[in-house]
Formats: C-alpha cells, sequence, structure tokens
C-alpha cells in the first residue's frame, strides 16, 4: 500500500475508505462476490468480440484484429467535479476556435506577441491554404477530445487537446453499452447520466454547419474513411451508422458542378458535410500530400468555394500541436479574457536554450515527446528509462531540440481494476467528447477512460498495452 | 445508397451462398465415399470439378485422396473458394456495408466467421467432419433467418437476395452440368445401382432429395430430375425459382428507382427460357441449355454490377 501512497487513487482514500462519488458503487461491490465479477469480466470479452468492436494493429498480418481490454470497474465522477471540468473544456474549445480563426485571418495574437511567429510560420500544421477561407457556421473544430489527467481531489490538468480528428467516441458508447447488460442493477441504483445521445447531437451538430451550397431540407452528411483496413475502421462505420450517415471512401466520390458527389446506386448525389477522419495531408492530392490515395483530388477548392463543410475544418492541427500547448494559458486568456479553468502540465520548450539544458540536466525525471508524435510512440518516459536509452534519446535531442518538449512526470491517479486477486490500483486518463456548433458548445458527460494495465505503468495508449474503463458522471 | 455498399451487400451473400453450396457438395461426396468405397475417387473428382477448382487442385493434389479434397474444399488458404476463403469474403464485405446491416445480421455474420474459422483451423478429419458441416450450415441459416427477420424490405434486401439468387443459380446449373451424362435418356440404366447413387447424389448436393421423393413418390426418371432442378418454381435452388427471385427483386428496384435498366430486361428474358417442358431442352441438348444458362447468369450479374454503379 505504501507504494501507491504517492499516487491519489479516485475510489478509495490512504484509510482505505471509499471516497464519495464511489460511496454507493462499494457498497454494492462489498456485497459481490468476485468470481462472479470475473466470469462478467469474461463474458464482455465476448460481447465485444461477438459485435466485432475490435481495432486492426499496423504490421501485424493474422492476428490483425484485437480488442481492447476492458475493464469492468467503472470510473466514476461526481456531478460537482463535472460541472468544473465542463466548464474548464467549453472554455478551452472556445478559445481554440476563436485562435483559430484568428490565425488564419488577422493574425492579432502574433501581433500582440503573446504567441512567436516563427511557431506558426515554421509549423507544419499550418495550413497556408485556409488563410481568409470561412468555414461554414464559423466552427473550426465540430468534434474534439480534450485529453485531461488528475494528479489530486480537485487537480485536473489538460494534457493534450486533440483537436483534428480525436477517435475513441465508439469505446465510449460501447462501453455503457456493455456495462448496461451486464450490471442493469448498479443503473438503477447510481444516477448515472447517459451517453447514448452522442450520435444523434453529432449528426444535428454537422447539420447545423451547412455549407452554403447547402439548398435542401436535410443536409446530406457523410463520414469519410480510409477504408476497412485502417485502425479506426470500426469506430468509422459505428458512427456512420449510428448517425444514419453514409459511409464514403475517396473511390465512392467525384467532384461534379462544384459539389463533392458520393456515387450510389441511382447515380452522383451532393454531400453537404464531411466528417472525415482522414489527416489534413492525405484529403487532397492537389492540394497536399501528391501520393495521397485516400483523399479527393480538388476537394479544399469546392471546400473554399463553399461547396462543402469539412469537419474538423483542415488546418486544425496548428491548435493541438505540442510545441503550441505550452502557450494555451495565454490563448485562453487572449481570447476569452478569463484566466483558464484548467490547468496547463508545466512544459518545458527544447527550443530554448535554457529549458534543453534544465531537460537534459532532469532527463531522466522528465516525460520528453516529440512536437508532432502522438500514440505514445517516440516518447520518452525518464523514470522508466535505462541508462542507454537516456542516452540515445540524448543524443536525439540535441540534434533536433525543436522537435520535442518536456514535462514532469505527472502522479497520475489510479481506479482500480479487477485482477486475478481482487482490485488493484492502475494508472488512468479521460478523454471527454466535445461538439461544436455555430451558437453550442456540447459535452457528452462521461469520455473514454484509458488505463494502464500493467501495475505502475502510465502509458495508457491503447496501441501500448493499455485498456479502457466505462466513465460514469453521476447526476445531481 | 452507395454504389459499393450494393455491390459488398450482393458479394456478401453470394459469398455466404458459396460457403454452403461448397459444404453441401461435400457432405454428399462424403456420402458417396461412405456407402460406395469404389467410386470415391471419381466422386471426389467430379465434386472438384463441379465446385470450379479442378485447376487450382491439381496444381496441389495428383489424386482424388477424401482427406486432400475434403481439406482443400473446406480450408484451403490457397483455394480461392474454399468454405473458410468465401467466408472470409462474405465477413470482410460485411465490413464494409456495415451500416447497410441490421446489427442482427452484423453480428450473425461475425459469429458465424468466428464459429467456422474456429471448426476449420484444424484439418478436418473423418471424425469431426460432420460437426464441422453442420457447424457450416447452421451458422449460415442463423444469417439468412436474421435477414428475413430483421432487415426492411428495401433496396438493401434486394441486392442480398440477388447475390443470393445468382450464385445458387450458377451452382445448381454446374452440379447439372457436371453430372449431364447421367440424366441422359440414352444413358439409362434404369434400376442400375450406378444411376441410382448417381442421381441420389445429384438431389442431395442441392439438399433436395427428401423433396424430391416426396413430390415424385420414389419415381426417379432423368427427365424427372432435370425438371425438377431446373423447372420446377416449388424448389427453393432450381434454376427457374432463383431467376424469377432475381426478377422479382429487379422489379423491386424498377419500381423503387422508377428507371428502368438493362438488367431488368435480361432477367424477363432469362426467365422466359424456363417456361418450356423439359422434353424440349432434351431436345435442344441440356449440356448446352445449361452452359447457355452459366453464360446467361454471369452476363446478368455483370449488368447489375453496371446498372447499379457497384464500382464506378
Amino acid at each position: 500500500m505504501d507504494k501507491q501512497s504517492r499516487f491519489f487513487d479516485e475510489m478509495f482514500d490512504s484509510a482505505g475508505a471509499a471516497r464519495q462519488p464511489y460511496a454507493r458503487y462499494n457498497e454494492w461491490f462489498q456485497t459481490e462476490d468476485i468470481r462472479h465479477l470475473r466470469r462478467k469480466s469474461e463474458e464482455a470479452e465476448a460481447f465485444f468480440r461477438r459485435i466485432g468492436i475490435t481495432f486492426n494493429v499496423y504490421g501485424q498480418q493474422e492476428a490483425d484484429e484485437r480488442l481492447i481490454p476492458f475493464d469492468v470497474v467503472p470510473r466514476i465522477i461526481s456531478a460537482r467535479e463535472w460541472s468544473r471540468l465542463e466548464e474548464g473544456i467549453a472554455q478551452r474549445v472556445r478559445a481554440i476556435n476563436a485562435f483559430l480563426h484568428d490565425i488564419y485571418h488577422r493574425q492579432e495574437i502574433l501581433r500582440a506577441g503573446r504567441v512567436p511567429v516563427e511557431l506558426i510560420a515554421r509549423n507544419e500544421a499550418f495550413l497556408p491554404q485556409m488563410i481568409g477561407v470561412n468555414p461554414p457556421g464559423g466552427v473550426y473544430t465540430h468534434i474534439v477530445g480534450t485529453d485531461l489527467v488528475r494528479t489530486g481531489d480537485n487537480e485536473f490538468y489538460v494534457l493534450e487537446d486533440n483537436a483534428r480528428t480525436p477517435s475513441g467516441v465508439s469505446y465510449m458508447l460501447e462501453n455503457r453499452e456493455t456495462m448496461l447488460q451486464m450490471f442493469p442493477e448498479l443503473f438503477t441504483r447510481l444516477k448515472v447520466r447517459p451517453v447514448s445521445s452522442y450520435p444523434q447531437n453529432l449528426r444535428r451538430s454537422l447539420s447545423d454547419c451547412a455549407p452554403p451550397a447547402f439548398n435542401g431540407d436535410k443536409p446530406e452528411v457523410a463520414v469519410l474513411t480510409p477504408g476497412i483496413h485502417n485502425s479506426a475502421y470500426f469506430e468509422h462505420a459505428f458512427l456512420a451508422d449510428q448517425m444514419g450517415a453514409e459511409l464514403v471512401e475517396s473511390h465512392d466520390l467525384k467532384i461534379m458542378d462544384g459539389r463533392v458527389c458520393m456515387r450510389t446506386t441511382r447515380g452522383y448525389t451532393p454531400i453537404d458535410v464531411l466528417y472525415r477522419r482522414i489527416d489534413d495531408d492525405y484529403l487532397d492530392p492537389l492540394n497536399f500530400n501528391p501520393n495521397s490515395l485516400l483523399g479527393v483530388p480538388g476537394i479544399m477548392d469546392v471546400y473554399r468555394a463553399g461547396g462543402i463543410t469539412l469537419a474538423n475544418a483542415p488546418g486544425t492541427g496548428i491548435a493541438d500541436d505540442k510545441a503550441l500547448y505550452s502557450y494555451m494559458p495565454d490563448i485562453v486568456e487572449f481570447y476569452t479574457g478569463e484566466k483558464s479553468i484548467l490547468q496547463n502540465v508545466p512544459t518545458w520548450r527544447c527550443s530554448e536554450a535554457d529549458s534543453l539544458k534544465y531537460v537534459l540536466d532532469h532527463l531522466s525525471e522528465l516525460v520528453v515527446k516529440e512536437v508532432h508524435g502522438s500514440g505514445g510512440y517516440g516518447m520518452l518516459v525518464g523514470p522508466a528509462a535505462s541508462k542507454r536509452e537516456l542516452a540515445r534519446f540524448e543524443k536525439k535531442l540535441r540534434a533536433r531540440p525543436s522537435n520535442y518538449i518536456a514535462q514532469p512526470t505527472l502522479a497520475l491517479s489510479t481506479v482500480p481494476i479487477m485482477t486475478k486477486r481482487g482490485l488493484a490500483p492502475r494508472h488512468v486518463d479521460l478523454r471527454p467528447f466535445v461538439l461544436v456548433s455555430p451558437n453550442k458548445v456540447q459535452i457528452t458527460p462521461g469520455g473514454l477512460t484509458r488505463v494502464a494495465l500493467k501495475e505502475g505503468s502510465l502509458v495508457v495508449n491503447s496501441s501500448q498495452g493499455g485498456g479502457t474503463k466505462d466513465t460514469w458522471v453521476l447526476g445531481d | 445508397m452507395l454504389g459499393k455498399t450494393a455491390g459488398g451487400l450482393f458479394w456478401m451473400f453470394r459469398y455466404l451462398e458459396r460457403a454452403e453450396n461448397i459444404a453441401r457438395l461435400v457432405e454428399a461426396g462424403w456420402r458417396i465415399a461412405l456407402t460406395r468405397s469404389g467410386d470415391a475417387e471419381n466422386e471426389w473428382q467430379s465434386v472438384v470439378t463441379t465446385a470450379g477448382m479442378r485447376p487450382a487442385y491439381s496444381q496441389k493434389y495428383d489424386d482424388f485422396d477424401s482427406a486432400h479434397v475434403i481439406n482443400f474444399l473446406l480450408r484451403d488458404p490457397d483455394n480461392a473458394s474454399s468454405v473458410m476463403s468465401a467466408m472470409n469474403a462474405a465477413r470482410s464485405n460485411a465490413r464494409l456495408v456495415r451500416t447497410a446491416l441490421s446489427s442482427e445480421v452484423w453480428e450473425a455474420v461475425n459469429e458465424c466467421w468466428m464459429a467456422v474459422k474456429a471448426a476449420l483451423a484444424r484439418p478436418v478429419t473423418e471424425r469431426n467432419l460432420a460437426e464441422v458441416l453442420s457447424t457450416i450450415r447452421t451458422r449460415s441459416a442463423v444469417v439468412r433467418g436474421a435477414l428475413h427477420g430483421t432487415m426492411l424490405r428495401n433496396e438493401i434486401y434486394n441486392f442480398c437476395r440477388m447475390g443470393t439468387f445468382l450464385e445458387r443459380s450458377d451452382n445448381t446449373a454446374r452440379i447439372l452440368d457436371v453430372k449431364y451424362y447421367v440424366l441422359l435418356p440414352s444413358a439409362s440404366f434404369v434400376g442400375t445401382s450406378m444411376d441410382n447413387a448417381q442421381w441420389e447424389n445429384i438431389l442431395r448436393s442441392v439438399s433436395a432429395e427428401r423433396s424430391f421423393s416426396w413430390l415424385n413418390g420414389g419415381d426417379t426418371t432423368p427427365q424427372g430430375i432435370a425438371q425438377f432442378l431446373i423447372l420446377d418454381r416449388r424448389v427453393p435452388r432450381s434454376m427457374a425459382f432463383c431467376c424469377a427471385k432475381t426478377r422479382e427483386q429487379l422489379s423491386h428496384l424498377e419500381g423503387e428507382y422508377g428507371t428502368r435498366q438493362p438488367s431488368q430486361t435480361m432477367a424477363d428474358d432469362m426467365c422466359r427460357c424456363y417456361d418450356q417442358p423439359i422434353a424440349a431442352i432434351f431436345d435442344q441438348g441440356l449440356h448446352e441449355f445449361l452452359k447457355a444458362s452459366i453464360r446467361d447468369t454471369a452476363a446478368l450479374a455483370q449488368q447489375i454490377e453496371q446498372d447499379f454503379r457497384f464500382y464506378g
């Protein structure tokens, strides 16, 4: 127990008593037979396989469809905690949209000297093609998945803003579905706020951003996927299905009369809003990466002319760039006139000489990330690294300091998982999903809780052996 | 609906039907091997031919040993038409068109694939063949049940059904064509045990041995069997039945879309071929009739693909 005590456990306090949000769950849990719960875990796995909630792992042939392990112990957040998070996330997302509009128009924040010009100008995530473009409804980031971590009772930090194409929402929905099937009695005892309206809200929120060219009574919404071999294909199909939208690939699309049209059994039909799940770079071989086979040649031109809405807008990556992250508190203040409600993790920008020196001196205590990396690839977790790994990373860091940022190793909170020997604490993060429409920011109560299944591990990414939990936000 | 989705539905059901048909052929072949050991090699050879796998099979084996044939037909990954390959293709199409399927159908296909994959994970032996075949049969039946019980009767359903009937019609025609010589009046050694076994096997290959004797009271004549499998509209695997059903789906689409396509005219013409007495078919030549039918079915499938923009 002492080894764990340096971390904040969300379920139990240091005396081993259940904290308030978990009180009723714990009462139920104490009366349950552990063997019965373990059997439930196995049922859950069979259930996921049957409905095919799998993800593909790149570069692995035969066993190419894997399950993300699911843990049956929910992660519970009280109404009070949630309302504060909700406020903080909405503030941040509004600031991000204002920032994106500014950065692709007058660039006042650069003129005011709050963000250095070269950080934008030399950034690959900044798309000159977006300068002066007005996205329909003024929305840049229709869907955001803000990554949060917790270190104490009231201490939440934003780890990443994920303003491009955040994934994982299908797990939020299916995890809840699984819990409802396995433990219906819990949902009658605890007032858990539902998440199931997310797909309808997504559809509505996308429809509210129909482009100028739309002239029907119901905007045609489609989801663009790279195809069935993409790691998130399940999610693409799932969302299209739940929204009642078509799931298209680039070869289903063609540009006709200034509209992006999909090939149907009766001919070509224009699409109004395209929820695209492919990166900017692959979106349009004429305007971006010429080698892309996944995109639609000329779609950017249609977009600029108001013929289609792309969600998220191209070029939003500049807002969740890791080099820019450390400026987020300033950005929030600049556009909202308020102090940032959610905290940023202290960040050293290795491009600055002083910071680089500090980082090199303290490498074994820090987490160092690539500015453009994601998915937990290419990052160094100092405290867990061997001497050789540290030395190797130091070389990389000296060679291209501006490619890296460093952060202290956060004491991530834990939530228990079900193991063979009963409950055991594991580190978690949280990704709530945010929908932005012209007059509304909507946050689904809950989100995706990712959990590092290995004892002591701080890496929660599914590609690195992480699992998920259902996330319960309690009603008042 | 997307053209790609229509194509995915069509092929998903073609592959499911194919997997079932191959399993049925194996079952019929196995029965002969059990009861008439002398003819087994011949019989397996004609099963491989009927399945259209002769060239691929010959590249791998020189003999028609039952273990070789069974495993080649059921689970060989080198065989693009093995039951396992067809199941993989069916499921992969199902993933592609998942948004068009009810969750019951999707789950049934996914579970069917998981069960068949598990059953075919290791070489099939005499001891477990019956169990494996039964898994394939019952799991496919669940998919069909889910389709009938939960899917809207709209364009989606029409494309699913067309895939099924075109594949089935092709299958019945091939079975008859490989064995057409036993059905020829000139070759009617009526009453010899070899013929009876051959006929029985034809009927068994389309799971119709019981319904045939129920309708014909055990009176097995070559014309009787040909009439039954080609022209009888009460038989769900007869060519006339499959053609009529395909036309029915196409005319639904014609009504829903409000336009007539070349494929609809083709289907009308094809169905007319089944409006003649069986004697007339024997007169023009059974083999020629079957060959023409196989060719027409393939042409119709291609026309459907084009008319409804499966591939652009």
